[in-house]
């Protein structure tokens, strides 16, 4: 079997995709599947840290296209997960060090013996985004309930679409229930009915995201985090299965119910 | 209660503001563009038939990733003309 290349991207910086890339590859890892991160953002390098492997790069992605190293030597293990790997960022290069076919020569390379390829696109439409959905079989979209990030998500579905990648499926990150049931934010039913593209998830706002990235441990290892829950169940779509969507709204409210019970709130 | 108007309106400003910007992101076109695209509509239709024109209703909607541009055209006393 010949591995899935699936592309994070979203428009607007800050959204969540790094988390949620490292987030997907681990629930696959700890499924099994074999693994590849690639850190498309050149001269902003960031998945290394998110995933805890800062200390390990010893080869980036540019060392693989001029040459200077092997494939596999820029592969870093990752410390919990044997099957899964990350292709870092140069961090003192800029973008253009890296072209389309660059890309999609590193995973037609990786994609015999790989299961999933995930790769974390920069924020913006520009080089960097272009390089990142090059290769992808499948691209998820992230956005944030929040006029900004839906209008940039819109801008980067409808070149998505012109570039005949497809429809790309729709995350929903960092959704507060309590905000949303007082109409203070943006619903997961408005975002997708202004985008008009599948979702594959929802995931609610988590002080465990943060905790998780602090410590270079995401979020889906932690059994507890209804965050880690969300990426868990997207990761198991991303394998084919049916999941049902959480109830955040209900639990939520299970949630602060028992907060005041224990008068943690 | 004052209080719970203002929270009511933020997420549906929100969706409104957005249905409008993505409209006129999605197609390129200004809300002035728009008004221009009316105007010369209004003339062309104006010189076959007799229309309202205060009454002509021109607007971008969207339907899932599709965009399409409505116009309500009211005709102005049509049957009378034909009598006459």
């Amino acid at each position: 079997m010949t591995a899935q290349v699936i592309t994070v991207t979203s428009g607007k910086g800050g959204v969540g995709k790094t988390t949620a890339v490292a987030n997907l590859a681990t629930a696959l890892a700890a499924d099994g599947k074999r693994v590849v991160c690639i850190d498309g953002d050149i001269g902003l390098r960031n998945l290394d840290v998110i995933m805890g492997l800062e200390n390990r790069i010893v080869y980036d992605i540019v060392d693989v296209i001029e040459g200077r190293c092997k494939l596999k030597q820029a592969m870093i293990r990752d410390k919990h997960y044997p099957s899964m790997y990350l292709i870092p960022a140069a961090q003192t290069r800029d973008k253009n060090a890296v072209s389309p076919s660059d890309m999609v020569r590193i995973c037609n390379d990786l994609r015999p013996d790989t299961d999933f390829i995930i790769i974390d696109s920069p924020a913006g439409i520009e080089r960097g985004f272009r390089n990142s959905i090059a290769a992808a079989d499948r691209v998820l979209v992230v956005t944030n309930p929040e006029v900004s990030a839906v209008r940039d998500a819109d801008r980067v579905v409808g070149i998505l679409e012109a570039e005949e990648k497809g429809s790309p499926a729709l995350i929903i990150n960092r959704l507060n229930p309590v905000l949303v049931k007082n109409n203070d934010m943006l619903s997961a039913e408005d975002v997708l009915d202004l985008l008009g593209i599948q979702l594959i998830g929802i995931v609610p706002e988590d002080e465990s995201v943060i905790i998780g990235s602090n410590r270079g441990a995401p979020v889906v290892t932690d059994t507890k985090s209804r965050a880690g829950q969300a990426f868990r169940n997207i990761a198991k779509r991303l394998q084919g299965h049916d999941v049902p969507f959480m109830e955040l709204e209900q639990q939520n409210a299970l949630w602060s119910a028992f907060q005041r019970l224990t008068g943690r709130k | 209660m004052f209080n719970f108007f203002k929270r009511k309106q933020s997420a549906t400003s929100a969706k409104e503001r957005l249905q409008l910007v993505l409209v006129h992101d999605r197609t390129d076109l200004t809300p002035a563009q728009l008004e221009a695209l009316k105007d010369d509509l209004l003339k062309a239709i104006s010189k076959y038939i007799d229309i309202d024109p205060d009454a002509v209703q021109l607007a971008l909607e969207r339907d899932g990733r599709s965009q399409r541009l409505v116009a309500d055209i009211p005709l102005r006393g049509v049957s009378r003309h034909r009598a006459g």
